[in-house]
């Protein structure tokens, strides 16, 4: 394979839509006779519902009916329900729907539907409600998650002694390996510091609207969505219906970044409301909604105990981490932060302890890089504190610990594919002059101080066992049928080019088939976990090699000898003995489709997904078609890693912290697109400043309720909070284990980005912890002008 | 049930004479509402919040636009954007301090539509208050700001009565500084009032940061000579560089002759419900010579008095930074 694309910027087919309005996003499309719906949520944090009574609301002309939890699938408890039916956990927590001709008519008779609830005590801070006798964020427990069944779970008294310190009672997780105690005592220097990382919402852009029509017996919905195939057969079940029922049409998506992964129970409701008035309906997420109902990223409480050798080297590390999870299942972040802790610093012994909290909160979900992007900002500042104690360079301390090849994860310290992260520091300090910006760590110049940071981020970054599948028309096209989402990552397209490259496609002849059910989509990863990249082109690599071997096998019966006496040349398939020998691939495919079976689709692998099935069947028979699943071995995790460094202005007197310089690196193997790569690399460091300086939930403690629900009162980076340029680039060692050498890099840059303003922040104050994120400018002027800060050690969701 | 972010209907009046605007305010009092850039008008209403029964859209009405040169100084329209201030070459080589100010509110977008007469107009940004609680403000008769556990970071440091929400505007501390008088008209006549009576606080009125009744319109702003071309400064210190309120914000003009302070106006907003003059500050520095130690007393005296709440504490050594730095980098 010459990479004639691979590695080559390029313009993905829909930008222009993007950037004219032209793109369709969920909202804009309409159906005959459409009406909309309007949700009713709970405006309590924790209540009973006592009773419903919409007659007056539907004695109005216009309305049309309401849908309430009894008409819609029930899931059991921690999962997240359509509509609540007894209890409502959080302020937003939806609980009716209620349709009518227009929205005006709907927000009009909601007001007039009445509800008796009986207010129940509602809690925000994990530690309350560990703590004996504090409230419950539900009537049937306070702990909940993915493996960890809803339960009551109260610690002692006695383990809250010292309000600095994370109370570390029983976990509900835990794991070890190595000899902690040994280790700790081999150690020269030891750190331990509690932490918090505050959670916060994804608003993303375009709110989960949702419009959904029955046809032919299969549920026609239009959403939000940055996956595609990976979510049909959950959107299926919130319906109540066959994946095979329910066409999905999600071509655009505005934004996601984690809480648009496997579809969401709140999209059922207009499919549903549709079945039961027999109508299309419409319903619009509002900015408040989408607050509610958009996931946030879970808080972390943690506590961590660094042990370093006098040279630097970590020999043991033990990480407590008490994760807020919102109302119900949440996310699984506190997992993912104990083995990033373990897999980025490779500890010798390590020791991981976690506890996932319900709190009367918005949804929790994964946001990008979940778990790891809490830990990092919060432990890297401490490697730092380790690095000056011990006299070690700062990058210097991160390459002592920094795996490779053969580094491990995890509780069972598993393999990885590859890792170059020390090679992504050498590159990265090089580029950014490290040795001669560091000279510069808390300068003074007049009320300014200097900080120069530096932050590593990781994140698991492929899967394999999908499937691929292409096609060749006979006007020549190659199809690349793919089932991620259009996240705004571009990768539907990226990875389209590895066929394209193998099968000697010029790009103008490549088609790329996506965002609706009906052109035939196969099984893919979620567009989520910075998998699809990797995974992707993988199930791109092996449904291109079925094609080729299609493409030689038709070659050799219509001009004659054996498969392997062909090969493939620019679009054409041509003997190898006489040149002039050759077939078109638009001749293969009209010749694949005369041949039927296994070259036209009308036959399919066993071994492909159900959904991958239903793809082929509905473009059998159309051009020569490549499908097979992802077979290929892949041992171990994929890591994604970055590094990012920044140099910062912190203003003595206002608090403020000006970003001069920010530049980041990534190990993410061969560079598939390189414009793409930057723009990940950009917008997750924009993020990260997010995470890092502005971004949290705030809520009034005594009454439940949220005070950064709109974009303005959220605080998410603004351009003049960014620096203009952030520099980038990537090792390019390519990873083993993928077809084309790629790794996944969405999520790390945020983590990084994060923790390099962290770190500066240290820097510029002399190496002053604040543990806590986002550092605002009280924080900085509190610690600078010697005043106590205003917030309690531990204290989450608050100012 | 509570219903938010869905706009309720309303009867939209869009007149294109300033006496049919005024008739039509005088017909609907309290019943009315005045709407210009939008800004802080159609968030309420989303919220169903304020849910007045007419909206007067202003915003046709070409008499409030645009800055005039007048014999006293300059006179500008209620409707002028915040943009075409920032840009205005007059204001920029006179009245600088106006121009700084209005280039720091929000984003751009929000520039080219606000205008000068609805940025002093907006109300509060207390987050209790805009949630739609029966607080002081909104008629009702707690504050749950003022509470030892209370969101208050953004909130008073002075003259608190019962309410403790700020001022928000940018560049109301700047028409302090260049002791600006407001046009205020009415089917009953026109009045012109200076800052002091046209920003108010809770001990006045405590639903209420202005004195302009719902018959009255604000037409034009009067800017004086008096403080043209004198050495100006503003900064604005929010979480972020744009779209958003400011913590504490401070605006100076101050004559200097032969590096003698001889006279000045400073201004700080986010700290009181109004505002905030400091006289005390011109006092310590009129007859001294412009210099750091004169600014650091300034900074000083700016803030003795204050009481801060819990989250805001903060504020008070901000507050006497940027007073400081007012004082000491106030240039020409």
């Amino acid at each position: 394979m010459a990479n004639k694309l691979i590695g080559q910027n390029f313009v993905p087919h829909d930008v222009v839509a993007k950037v004219t309005g032209r793109a369709k996003y969920a909202e804009d499309f309409r159906a005959e006779g459409m009406v909309f719906c309007k949700l009713l949520t709970s405006p309590m944090p924790h209540a009973k519902i006592r009773s419903i009574d919409p007659s007056e609301a539907l004695k109005m002309p216009g309305v049309l009916g309401i849908l309430t939890a009894d008409d819609v699938p029930q899931f059991p408890p921690p999962q997240r329900p359509i509509l609540q039916k007894d209890e409502v956990f959080f302020i937003g927590d939806p609980i009716l729907a209620l349709a009518a001709v227009d929205e005006t008519t709907a927000a009009d008779a909601l007001e007039k539907v009445k509800i008796e609830f009986q207010q129940l005590p509602h809690v925000l801070d994990p530690l309350d409600s560990l703590y004996p006798g504090g409230p419950n964020a539900r009537s049937n427990g306070n702990v909940a998650a993915a493996q960890i069944n809803l339960q009551t779970v109260k610690w002692q008294a006695g383990d809250f002694y010292d309000d600095s310190k994370l109370p570390m009672g029983k976990p509900s997780e835990e794991w070890s390996y190595g000899d902690l105690d040994a280790a700790f005592k081999a150690s020269k220097l030891v750190i331990e510091e509690s932490f918090v990382t505050a959670g916060y919402s994804h608003h993303s852009m375009e709110p989960r609207t949702a419009m959904a029509y029955w046809q032919g017996g299969k549920c026609f919905l239009y959403g939000s969505n940055q996956s595609h195939t990976a979510a049909v057969p959950n959107i299926a079940r919130y319906i109540g219906i066959e994946p095979k029922d329910l066409v999905f049409i999600a071509e655009y998506c505005g934004g996601g970044f984690g809480s648009k992964i496997p579809g969401y129970p709140i999209m059922a409701v207009p499919a549903l409301m549709s079945k039961k008035l027999n109508r299309p309906v419409m319903m619009r997420i509002t900015r408040i909604e989408e607050y509610s109902l958009g996931t946030a990223r879970p808080t972390f409480q943690g506590h961590v105990k660094l042990g370093f050798r006098e040279d630097g080297r970590l020999l043991a590390a033990d990480l407590y981490v008490v994760q807020e999870n919102g109302p119900d299942i949440g996310g699984g972040d506190f997992r993912s932060a104990g083995n990033a802790l373990s897999f980025v610093y490779q500890p010798t012994s390590m020791r991981f302890r976690a506890i996932p909290v319900l709190t009367n909160t918005p949804l929790r979900g994964p946001q990008r890089g979940p778990g790891e992007n809490q830990l990092v900002p919060a432990i890297e500042p401490m490697i730092d504190k380790a690095a000056r104690e011990l006299k070690i360079d700062r990058v210097q301390i991160r390459k002592i610990n920094a795996p490779d090849n053969s580094g491990k994860i995890g509780a069972d310290q598993g393999p990885v594919t590859s890792a170059f992260i020390k090679e992504a520091l050498d590159k990265g300090a090089t580029m950014f002059n490290w040795e001669q910006r560091k000279q510069r760590s808390g300068q003074k110049n007049g009320n300014k101080l200097v900080g120069i940071g530096v932050g590593q981020g990781y994140h698991s970054a492929g899967s394999n066992g999908f499937d691929g599948l292409l096609r060749i028309t006979p006007d020549g096209k190659l199809h690349v049928h793919t089932g991620v989402g259009n996240l705004g990552t571009y990768s539907h397209s990226a990875t389209a080019r590895v066929p394209a490259d193998l099968l000697n496609v010029a790009w103008e002849n490549v088609v790329i088939e996506r965002g609706d059910s009906r052109l035939g989509l196969p099984w893919n990863s979620p567009q989520a976990g910075s998998l699809t990249a990797s995974t992707e082109s993988r199930t791109n690599y092996v449904a291109a090699m079925d094609l080729k071997e299609k493409l030689l096998d038709i070659a050799a019966q219509m001009l004659g000898g054996a498969a392997a006496d062909y090969q493939l040349g620019d679009e054409r398939v041509v003997s190898k003995a006489d040149r002039s020998k050759a077939i078109t691939y638009a001749q293969a495919a009209q010749k694949a489709i005369d041949l039927g079976g296994k070259y036209s689709g009308k036959e399919a692998p066993a071994d492909i997904n159900p959904v991958t099935k239903d793809g082929v069947q509905m473009i059998a028979g159309t051009g020569l078609v490549g499908v097979a699943k992802d077979n290929l071995p892949r041992v171990g995790v994929t890591p994604g890693l970055t590094v990012t460094f920044a140099e910062i202005e912190l203003d003595t007197e206002t608090g403020k912290v000006a970003i001069k310089d920010m530049l980041c690196v990534a190990d993410c193997g061969t560079v598939l697109h390189p414009q793409g790569l930057a723009h990940q690399i950009r917008g997750g460091n924009v993020m990260g400043i997010g995470l890092a300086q502005l971004e949290r939930h705030v809520y009034d403690p005594k009454l439940g309720i949220p005070t950064t629900v709109l974009l303005y009162q959220a605080k998410l980076p603004g351009y003049l909070d960014v620096p203009a340029e952030i520099g980038w680039g990537a090792v390019e060692k390519p990873d083993p284990q993928n077809p084309v050498g790629v790794k996944g890099v969405g999520e790390p840059p945020q983590g990084s980005g994060a923790a390099a303003i962290t770190t500066a922040i240290a820097d510029a104050l002399g190496g002053h912890l604040f543990n806590r994120t986002p550092v605002s400018i009280d924080m900085i002027l509190n610690a600078v002008n010697g005043r106590q800060q205003a917030h309690k050690p531990l204290q989450v969701n608050s100012v | 049930m509570i219903v938010k972010d869905m706009m309720p209907t309303f009867e939209l009046y869009q007149p294109k004479q300033l006496a049919d605007a005024l008739s039509l305010l005088d017909r609907h009092r309290a019943d009315g509402w005045k709407l210009a850039g939008g800004n802080d008008s159609l968030s309420w209403f989303k919220e169903r919040i304020k849910r007045p029964k007419a909206v007067i859209d202003i915003s046709g009405i070409t008499e409030l636009k645009g800055i005039r040169e007048t014999p006293d100084g300059i006179e500008i329209g209620a409707l002028t954007t915040l943009t075409e201030i920032e840009r205005s070459p007059v204001i920029r080589s006179n009245y600088r301090v106006l121009a700084d100010a209005a280039r720091r509110v929000a984003a751009p977008q929000i520039r080219n539509t606000g205008t000068l007469g609805g940025n002093v107009s907006q109300d509060a940004r207390c987050l209790y208050y805009r949630y739609g609680l029966p607080c002081y403000r909104a008629g009702g008769n707690t504050c749950f700001a003022d509470t030892p556990e209370g969101v208050n970071r953004e909130h008073a440091l002075f003259d608190s009565d019962r309410c403790i929400a700020v001022s928000p505007s940018d560049t109301a501390p700047a028409l302090v500084a260049l002791d600006a008088k407001f046009v205020i008209r009415s089917t009953k006549g026109e009045r012109v009032i200076g800052t002091e009576e046209f920003f108010i606080g809770p001990k006045v009125d405590i639903t209420h940061l202005t004195s302009v009744q719902p018959n009255e319109l604000v037409t034009a702003i009067r800017i004086p000579k008096t403080w043209a071309k004198a050495h100006f400064y503003f900064e604005k210190v929010a979480d972020r560089d744009s779209w958003d309120f400011a913590l504490v914000n401070v605006a100076a003009a101050i004559v200097v002759n032969n590096g003698t302070i001889e006279r000045s106006r400073v201004a700080c907003g986010g700290v009181s419900a109004v505002p905030r003059r400091l006289t005390v500050v011109e006092e310590v520095i009129q007859g001294k010579s412009q210099d750091a130690n004169i600014a650091k007393l300034a900074g000083q005296s700016a803030v003795r008095g204050a009481r801060p709440v819990n989250y805001n504490q903060f504020k008070v050594p901000l507050m006497a930074n940027l007073v400081t730095r007012a004082v000491r980098d106030a240039t020409a």
